[in-house]
């Protein structure tokens, strides 16, 4: 095999690149060559964000001390954000709990860029949830839109188009005057990117907590679609074949984001870390999709990857591990927007909008047409090498010469220090159940449950989110089943069949605060149901992972806590995690955010056409609750918006009912028996039916006596306690004997609770008898003030019907 | 009957114009900005998107298209032409509709369900209408205030050339509530909703009658239709 070095790929300037045997030091480089040469040079690694022991690692690894360019790849894909070496170690066990049934329709699973799950049909939908907090605290609006920007082209190296993206979004209390400035830029941010990019945005979470104030929390998550034979991977394979970058310039945005900012915390006064956030250019984007989709239907591409966090470091990297072990790269060949960066520079670059792909030399001008044919600038790198070697020149001179596996794959690995948190016991003696509760049998009881409703939903957690959905685009694709604020995203995969994918994610940090291993294991639980009332069928996992510094020995309990108990729930549900994301260093000072365990799911369903609204659409149909209410108010939002506490044990999961739930759910659908299903969670039962009546504007009256005297509860339990396994459905009067059927030769308890299409004179209302009344329009004013209050206006808010059609 | 599409760098809804296209039961053509060919339609939709990204102005750029030399002279002729959103935009800067698109009074993007009167039923693109008919069609943009001159608005109005006005909620502060106008002719029509998500059961706006039925859209693509037919 010939030195790659002799055959420089086509596109690059011959003479550029003689043997590496310059003077190092009179080219001022800091070649190979020059740090074997020189041992004792000292090595700025700290500032880099390498620990003393880390840095003695790669001068092991290497032989002699690193030279500043192999120093740049290893400080970023040695970083927190890329090696996931603190979490690694717990990590594992989302691929050991698995069965055979549970990797059935798995394609492709953790590790690759997003997981890849069969639907059938020949079609196949991969998904994924990431972070981008840190960018989003100092940069709003940028550090957001590059969030959607990473996770999209995460989903395009799959092979796949993207179809559809949703945010989970914490913030910190509502009225602080900082919150608006992160609101407003972070909003502002995924409408700009996710907008122009043709991505329908079709639901997602947002939540204030003060514990988020210094410390904000923006997921994103994207859907593509593909046909089986679409799949592609990150590998460089085929010796000769040619390493393309394509996409924007590289320019000195984003340097070093995956080390100095994603992996450490906010220290105040210290120097700003703007310049660490990366800038994103959504039409390069949406270009750059458009190019990706014809080089995979014209079948142009071996390997491809994203340029993410650590840029080309990561990218060749890589590339060069899952494939063959090695690759020559000419760095002189990168397209710069800057031209005065240096090598270091442009390997640590975290610029958005750029692809890597691996070509054969055959179809590199096919390729090329299809770039030049999307004005897609592209430049040839190097090539597939089988020497085991990363090797990169520049100016000439050799800069890098590294086992590529030491910087992508066998980076360190931490068994950090874990405690149980001395205070954790004190916070779950203390119950929500010791706080006074209005007695729902009494005039001033009544009166005062009424008030709390009110507070509940016009609560900053539970109001409307239209002031942040009216921004985002749901219509654009066409195949949009449902969105916010229906409990599940629904896209139409196939057009003729109808086949299509239903997704939810959910996180409770309060009750990650009181028990992250019963929060994770709640989060799926709830995910699991907001797919399974939309009537699909879930089928797999992704997860993002929010917690504070690993180094601090109790938030690495929650973590591991927080990951035993979503995998193990995962196994009991039996569905997979596919892929995820890892956030560590959330926290203000030496302040930890609660532990924040994101948890999606995927659903498939044969046809769209049979998908479930979360609101009652139709007058006269009976209201069923089913499952059974506990005494639960420990974490819940009626304990932190009525009395401002948090404490007690987070709710219980029966995670067998919950699957049985759900199957009852498919039933109903399959027989066309559910005209609505919205599942019960934040704020309880009350929340559930307020957000039934608002949906669509129709009432309905309610009684809570067979609840309180069934499951022994008290009125102010039945309506706010957040026990799982619970979901309202409506079914038209024709149909009750069957539904009911359903649910006794099931076993799943269910209760008839109420009728749709109460009104009073012509405005409906929500009657709970015996306890109060509230009229669409001010239950719909509580619903809608709070944000606009803090945030500016709704457009359109307060105008006459949303839903009713003139004239129709 | 074959209606064409174009695709520009940054067109979003181009897929969904063509899906509306064959809903109505035309044949939809993929046109490509960058050619000189309009393949021999009958009709020509410019759909909406991000054209260039909404550099310098929203689609000042993508009006300067090698194609659009050909959907002016079609348009001259009496082809029939519609613009969504951007492709409103891009029919504004080539001047085959008078007025411009500027940022939303609000400042941000907006998408809902906009009510819209029907004001003009003679147009290629709006004859299957009832004249003041309300109908619902999607709406989403950044940039969908109408202006114009004073005179330009007397002449509008004058000539019966508004096509629909926005009703209830005007969205974005456009000047008489004005969504969208035709030119002298009839044939070219632009407005910033987007008929073309209003077309299929199920993927629409709400109705009273069920959840996403919505399919008002559908006329204007059955407009062109029986306009073509017609001549």
């Amino acid at each position: 095999m010939t030195e790659p070095v002799n055959q420089p790929p086509a596109n690059r300037q011959q003479g550029t690149a003689p043997e590496a045997s310059a003077a190092p030091v009179a080219s001022g480089l800091d070649t190979v060559e020059n740090a074997a040469a020189t041992p004792d040079k000292e090595q700025p690694y700290a500032t880099l964000g390498l620990k003393d022991d880390e840095y003695a690692r790669i001068r092991e690894i290497l032989g002699r001390r690193p030279t500043s360019g192999e120093l740049a790849m290893y400080s970023v894909m040695w970083s927190e954000h890329c090696s996931y070496k603190s979490s690694k170690k717990y990590l594992r066990q989302f691929g050991q709990k698995v069965t055979p049934e549970m990797k059935k329709n798995l394609m492709v699973g953790i590790g690759e860029n997003a997981g890849v799950v069969d639907v059938g049909e020949g079609w196949a939908v991969t998904f994924k949830v990431e972070s981008h907090n840190h960018p989003s605290y100092i940069e709003p609006f940028q550090g957001a839109a590059t969030g959607v920007g990473g996770i999209v082209r995460d989903i395009i190296s799959m092979g796949a188009r993207p179809v559809a993206v949703m945010d989970q979004l914490r913030f910190g209390k509502i009225d602080e005057p900082d919150t608006a400035r992160v609101v407003h830029g972070v909003v502002g941010g995924i409408s700009f990117y996710g907008n122009c990019l043709g991505l329908p945005n079709i639901g997602g979470e947002t939540y204030f907590d003060p514990v988020y104030q210094g410390n904000p929390l923006v997921n994103a998550l994207s859907v593509g679609v593909l046909r089986h034979e679409d799949l592609h991977l990150a590998n460089a394979s085929g010796v000769g074949n040619k390493v393309v970058l394509f996409g924007a310039r590289t320019g000195g945005d984003g340097i070093g984001g995956a080390s100095i900012l994603a992996s450490d915390t906010f220290a105040s006064g210290g120097p700003t870390k703007r310049p660490a956030v990366q800038v994103g250019d959504p039409f390069a984007e949406k270009v750059l999709i458009e190019c990706c989709l014809e080089l995979f239907a014209e079948k142009l591409v071996e390997g491809i990857q994203d340029l993410g966090a650590a840029g080309i470091s990561c990218a060749t990297s890589e590339l060069a591990s899952n494939g063959d072990g090695g690759m020559y790269i000419s760095l002189d060949d990168v397209l710069l927007r800057d031209p005065t960066l240096t090598a270091e520079e442009i390997l640590m670059s975290e610029s958005q909008e750029r692809m890597m792909a691996v070509v054969t030399p055959e179809k590199l001008d096919a390729f090329l047409a299809v770039t030049a044919k999307w004005d897609v600038e592209t430049s040839v790198l190097g090539e597939v090498t089988d020497t085991g070697r990363l090797i990169i020149d520049w100016h000439g001179e050799r800069i890098v010469d590294v086992d590529p596996r030491t910087v992508a794959v066998d980076g360190p690995v931490y068994d950090r220090p874990v405690a149980y948190p001395a205070w954790i016991d004190a916070l779950q003696a203390s119950s929500a159940s010791t706080l006074a509760r209005p007695d729902g049998t009494t005039e001033s009881g009544t009166a005062e449950l009424r008030d709390q409703f009110l507070a509940l939903v016009g609560s900053p957690n539970l109001a409307d989110k239209s002031w942040i959905t009216n921004q985002y685009d749901y219509y654009v694709g066409g195949n949009t089943a449902l969105s916010f604020p229906d409990d599940g995203g629904m896209i139409r995969v196939d057009e003729g069949s109808g086949l299509g994918f239903a997704i939810a994610t959910d996180a409770n940090g309060r009750y990650g605060q009181l028990d992250p291993r019963q929060a994770a294991r709640l989060a799926l639980a709830e995910a699991y149901r907001n797919v399974a009332v939309t009537g699909a069928v879930p089928a797999a996992v992704t997860d993002c992972l929010n917690f504070g510094s690993p180094e601090n020995p109790e938030v690495m309990w929650q973590f591991s806590e927080a990951v035993e108990g979503l995998s193990d729930a995962c196994l009991e549900l039996g569905i997979p995690v596919t892929g995820g994301n890892v956030s560590f260093y959330n926290q203000t000072g030496a302040t930890p955010i609660f532990p924040t365990t994101v948890a999606g799911v995927l659903g498939v369903i044969d046809d769209v056409a049979r998908r479930i609204p979360s609101g009652w659409q139709d007058a006269g149909d009976n209201i069923y609750l089913l499952g059974t209410t506990r005494e639960e108010l420990d974490g819940s939002a009626w304990a932190g918006t009525v009395h401002g506490h948090l404490g007690g044990r987070p709710p219980v999961v029966d995670l067998d009912a919950e699957r049985r739930l759900a199957e009852l759910l498919r039933a109903g659908s399959l027989e066309s028996l559910v005209g609505s299903a919205h599942d019960l969670s934040d704020g309880g039962l009350a929340q559930a039916l307020a957000e039934s009546v608002l949906r669509f504007g129709v009432g309905a009256r309610v009684w809570l006596s067979e609840i309180v005297e069934r499951d022994g509860v008290d009125v102010a339990t039945a309506l706010f306690s957040e026990s799982t396994g619970r979901v309202i459905v409506s079914v038209p009067r024709e149909d009750d004997v069957k539904f009911r059927g359903l649910c006794d030769g099931r076993g799943y308890p269910v209760l008839r609770i109420g009728v749709t299409d109460a009104a009073v004179g012509e405005q409906p209302v929500l009657e709970v008898q015996d306890v109060f009344t509230v009229g669409l329009e001010e239950l719909r004013a509580s619903h809608q003030a709070t944000l606009a209050e803090h945030f500016g206006p709704v457009v359109g808010q307060g105008a006459a019907q949303e839903y009713y059609t003139p004239g129709a | 009957m074959r209606i064409g599409v174009i695709t520009f760098p940054g067109s979003l809804d181009d897929r969904d114009a063509r899906r509306a296209v064959r809903a109505a039961g035309a044949e939809d053509v993929a046109l490509w900005h960058g050619d000189h060919d309009l393949s021999g339609v009958d009709a020509l939709v410019l759909p909406g998107g991000f054209s260039y990204g909404d550099y310098l102005r929203c689609g000042a750029i993508a009006s300067l298209s090698p194609i659009m030399n050909e959907v002016v002279d079609a348009a001259n002729k009496g082809m029939p032409v519609l613009g969504i959103c951007n492709g409103f935009q891009m029919l504004a800067e080539a001047h085959l509709l008078p007025g411009g698109l500027i940022r939303n009074d609000h400042g941000a993007f907006i998408r809902r369900d906009q009510h819209l009167r029907v004001e003009n039923t003679a147009t290629a693109w709006t004859n299957g209408f009832t004249a003041g008919q309300q109908i619902v069609i999607p709406l989403k943009n950044g940039e969908g205030e109408y202006v114009a001159s004073a005179e330009t608005i007397e002449r509008l109005e004058g000539d019966g050339r508004v096509a629909f006005r926005y009703l209830g909620v005007n969205p974005n502060g456009s000047i008489n509530d004005i969504a969208g106008v035709t030119n002298e002719r009839g044939n070219v029509v632009g407005l910033m909703p987007h008929p073309e998500h209003a077309t299929e059961p199920g993927f629409g706006p709400d109705t009273r009658a069920a959840m996403r039925s919505g399919v008002d859209g559908l006329t204007f693509f059955t407009s062109a239709i029986a306009a073509l037919q017609a001549a």
